[in-house]
């Protein structure tokens, strides 16, 4: 490939390979900015529900469209992508299944329209075809989020476009006016063709972009609040109404320029803002599907072979249903028959599959991973555990104390004094000279408006927000940014946020003269055909011994015949019984760090393997750095109570909770935040949602699960924890920022204030000011925050000393 | 100094027009998808038209 011999990491990698250069797309290597990880790459069969359900007429109704008889349309969502290349390669290969009429890809959104033709493919063809290379789509229902979203983004960009296009065309038409020197070179007749010229472009701007403006101070005006859009437009509505009345009477003085000119800022940082969070949302997105949409309901309790599809929130107490392995249990209840494991780390954050046979509960959302269960229903739909726990977090997050921007405060306080002194000069001037009145009303309203309050924080956070997004961390809630940086107390869970939530081998004991190669070589070939978790520990390279008769026991372990030995590798009861004699004494008993796992055959036991959850590479570095921030830091976790103090201990983290439930996650942060601390928890899977939503601020893992992560203040999407020490000095950098901001610009209304309503300065200096102060705070907020690249653990001692 | 009772208005009229193409331009989706064109440079352009 591409003129060289490649090495894959395995026959999965090399099938993929193979499909891509086969149809001629060998572009995609070259032009794809970063390999998969060989790990990822292969799909885990686990996780895909076959394809052919969503061939099913009842599963189609929900997002198939049909625009004529021999055309089908849908909107599906890819995953897997990593960059550019991987959509083009999608898009291109798609392109070529026979039958495929049309596809799009918005490479934004990744997001794909394709249209077919029912007669020459199916729906499950297209889907194996995005498989058979290696990504992954599943369809979704476009009509909901997405069409809402496009209207938004429409909306905002022609609000701001408008804005942008008035204030560049009325700056032209008021440059006149600044550098007339008065010597009567702009005529009197020429000014007032500008004015009314200016007003018939400030007038769309007005009307069109500053709606939101209008509208959210008339909300607020009518549950009798004030916020930081009530001085916004009250000073554009001032403004504007003199400017109006000004050119009308012909006499008096004009800011159509900085109206349209404020207008276009606040616009463009909402645009970006908007765009911000759209962007993190849809990250999100392609983790919300952790219940089956569809489930097989046994007409025949006994009779596998009776299993009929509907759709899961059909599903009754009482009805019998078969769990294929590798699909997704569709709703709580108990195991009738069959022998498997399920995958529940998503809903209780635990890595370790659970050994399920009869009379075992299951939990819906779960992952049934070996054998084919057949389970009774005791609850579905909306009364699962998964449900209650989502709306368990949904209640959290709204019982959840609103903190207001403490640019709002200030505003709202200074919007009243501004609104009082604007009405006092006004009486004043109506009484000592009635005809400057209204002008030195307005002058008052113009000179001490709130802009540059009102650009202090939205530019800042919006830079702040787009400076952690490109670091991969997605920041959902602005005011997050102000409760990172006043947080006092960190707490980490350490399933899937400090541990990467799959297993390494952290030690081998031999127990035999068998050397550690033979060893390895034996486990491997045995767990190279398992999807249990834990044997992906013994991936690797090199020859694989010849395997034979291999028998998966669930919950035990795999025995298979090598080389004419019969081998087991599991757990120790199961080792124990083909060994034919106890454990060893040499192989003494450790604590409950690792997870054994002993390999024996007929004549003996050969060796144990110790397993460990692996500690993400980072997370010394940010558990350092996070000290390094001043901050307090604790581990909570559901894990044993033993192996969360070594993890603590290895990291030189003091205050540690192990064997804690979601209750005693809840009351542990509850117990922080009573003593006055302000908490910041990072966590991951479903079983945090609560303790996340009760959190002053939380972090969620994008790789966990999404119920988490809708809840999270802070959204980590890739796989390195820096993004996290980097949210902290981003925060204080850009609360410093906004601090400096919100300090000149209530200096500047402070001297503004009087100079205006005492008639020292005119409207027309009055809107100078205005600009000028404004401009400093929009320059003050473009500055860099805190942290300007690298790792956020070299740029916080700095940032502790500034 | 006459002409600018010409060219004023005209400019009016003339931004007003951009702000219709531009209009024109944001729902026929122009503006929907950003990344694309910046990829596509990059790309063989094969897409069959």
């Amino acid at each position: 490939m591409l003129g060289a011999q490649r090495e894959l990491c395995c026959a999965g990698c090399e099938a993929v390979a193979r499909t891509i250069v086969a149809a001629g797309f060998q572009r995609y290597y070259e032009t794809r900015l970063a390999p998969q990880p060989g790990s990822d790459l292969a799909p885990p069969a686990r996780d895909l529900p076959p394809a052919g359900i969503y061939d099913d007429a009842v599963a189609q109704r929900q997002f198939v469209a049909a625009p004529t008889e021999h055309e089908r349309e849908a909107a599906l969502i890819l995953d897997r992508i990593r960059c550019a290349a991987c959509l083009w390669l999608s898009e291109q290969y798609l392109r070529r299944v026979p039958g495929v009429l049309r596809v799009d890809i918005n490479y934004a959104t990744h997001r794909a329209q394709v249209a077919w033709d029912p007669r020459r493919v199916r729906l499950s063809g297209i889907l194996e075809a995005i498989r058979a290379i290696g990504y992954d789509a599943y369809p979704y229902d476009p009509r909901r989020q997405d069409e809402l979203e496009r209207r938004d983004r429409r909306r905002a960009l022609w609000r701001l476009f408008v804005a942008g296009f008035g204030a560049m065309q009325v700056m032209m038409y008021a440059f006149p006016a600044y550098i007339d020197d008065g010597a009567g070179t702009l005529t009197r007749d020429a000014e007032q063709l500008m004015r009314w010229a200016s007003l018939v472009l400030t007038a769309p701007v007005m009307l069109f972009s500053c709606g939101p403006f209008f509208s959210a101070a008339w909300q607020d005006l009518k549950q009798g609040r004030i916020s930081l859009d009530t001085p916004i437009a009250l000073g554009l509505a001032a403004g504007f109404a003199a400017s109006a009345w000004a050119t009308l009477a012909g006499a008096g003085e004009v800011y159509f320029d900085s109206i349209a000119m404020l207008v276009f800022l606040l616009l463009g940082a909402r645009y970006v803002e908007m765009a911000a969070r759209q962007r993190a949302a849809r990250e999100l997105d392609h983790l919300r599907r952790w219940m089956p949409a569809l489930a097989w309901r046994l007409r025949d309790q006994g009779d596998a072979a009776s299993a009929e599809r509907l759709a899961a929130h059909l599903l009754a107490p009482g009805d019998h249903v078969l769990v294929p392995a590798g699909e997704r249990v569709p709703a709580d209840g108990v195991v009738m028959s069959g022998a498997s494991s399920c995958d529940e780390s998503l809903l209780t954050g635990e890595s370790r599959p659970v050994a399920k046979r009869a009379g075992a509960e299951l939990t819906g959302g779960a992952v049934n991973l070996e054998q084919p269960l057949v389970m009774r229903v005791a609850r579905a739909g909306a009364d699962t555990r998964a449900a209650a726990i989502a709306r368990l977090v949904e209640r959290a997050a709204a019982g959840r104390p609103r903190l207001v921007e403490s640019a709002d405060r200030v505003a709202r306080a200074l919007t009243w004094l501004v609104l009082a002194a604007a009405a006092l000069a006004f009486l004043w001037w109506l009484h000592v000279a009635p005809d400057r009145a209204p002008w030195v009303a307005v002058a008052v309203l113009v000179a001490t408006c709130p802009c540059a309050l009102a650009l202090a924080a939205p530019v800042v956070l919006t830079r702040a927000n787009a400076r952690l997004l490109a670091g991969g961390v997605a920041l959902t809630r602005s005011r997050a940014v102000e409760v990172l940086e006043r947080t006092t107390d960190v707490v980490l869970d350490k399933t899937g946020t400090l541990t990467t939530g799959r297993f390494a081998i952290a030690h081998f004991v031999p127990l035999a003269s068998l050397g550690a190669d033979r060893c390895f070589a034996l486990a491997r070939a045995i767990e190279a055909s398992s999807r249990h978790p834990i044997a992906r520990a013994f991936r690797g390279e090199g020859p694989l011994p010849s395997v034979s008769a291999l028998r998966n026991c669930p919950g035990h372990g795999v025995e298979a015949i090598v080389d004419g030995r019969r081998v087991r590798i599991g757990g120790e009861r199961f080792c124990r019984e083909l060994a034919g004699e106890p454990l060893p004494a040499r192989f003494a008993p450790r604590p409950a760090l690792y997870t054994p796992v002993f390999l024996v055959d007929e004549r003996g036991w050969l060796a144990a393997f110790l397993l460990e959850d692996q500690l993400r590479a980072d997370a010394p570095e940010l558990v350092d750095a996070l000290a390094a921030h001043g901050l307090r830091v604790h581990l909570c976790s559901g894990d044993d109570p033993a192996v969360v103090e070594a993890v603590a201990r290895r990291l030189g983290i003091d205050s540690f909770v192990g064997g804690a439930t979601p209750q005693d996650k809840f009351a542990f942060v509850a117990g922080l935040q009573r003593e006055g601390r302000v908490v910041a928890m990072i966590g991951d899977g479903l079983n945090d949602a609560p303790v996340l939503a009760g959190a002053d601020v939380s972090v969620a893992l994008a790789s966990g699960a999404d119920a988490a992560q809708v809840q999270a203040d802070l959204v980590l999407l890739g796989d390195s924890l820096g993004g996290i020490s980097d949210g902290f000095a981003v925060a204080r950098g850009a609360m410093r920022v906004i601090r400096q901001n919100l300090g000149w610009a209530i200096l500047y209304n402070a001297v503004a204030l009087p100079a205006a309503a005492s008639g020292w300065i005119g409207p027309w200096e009055a809107a100078v000011g205005m600009a000028a102060s404004s401009l400093a705070v929009v320059l003050n907020a473009l500055r860099p925050l805190g942290v300007t690249a690298g790792r956020a653990g070299v740029a916080a001692p700095a940032l502790a000393a500034a | 100094m006459e002409s600018l009772y010409i060219l004023v208005p005209l400019s009016v009229v003339l931004v007003l027009g951009i702000g219709w193409v531009f209009w024109r331009a944001l729902e026929s989706g122009q503006f929907d998808d950003l990344e694309r064109p910046a990829h596509d440079v990059l790309m063989d352009d094969d897409r069959p038209v």
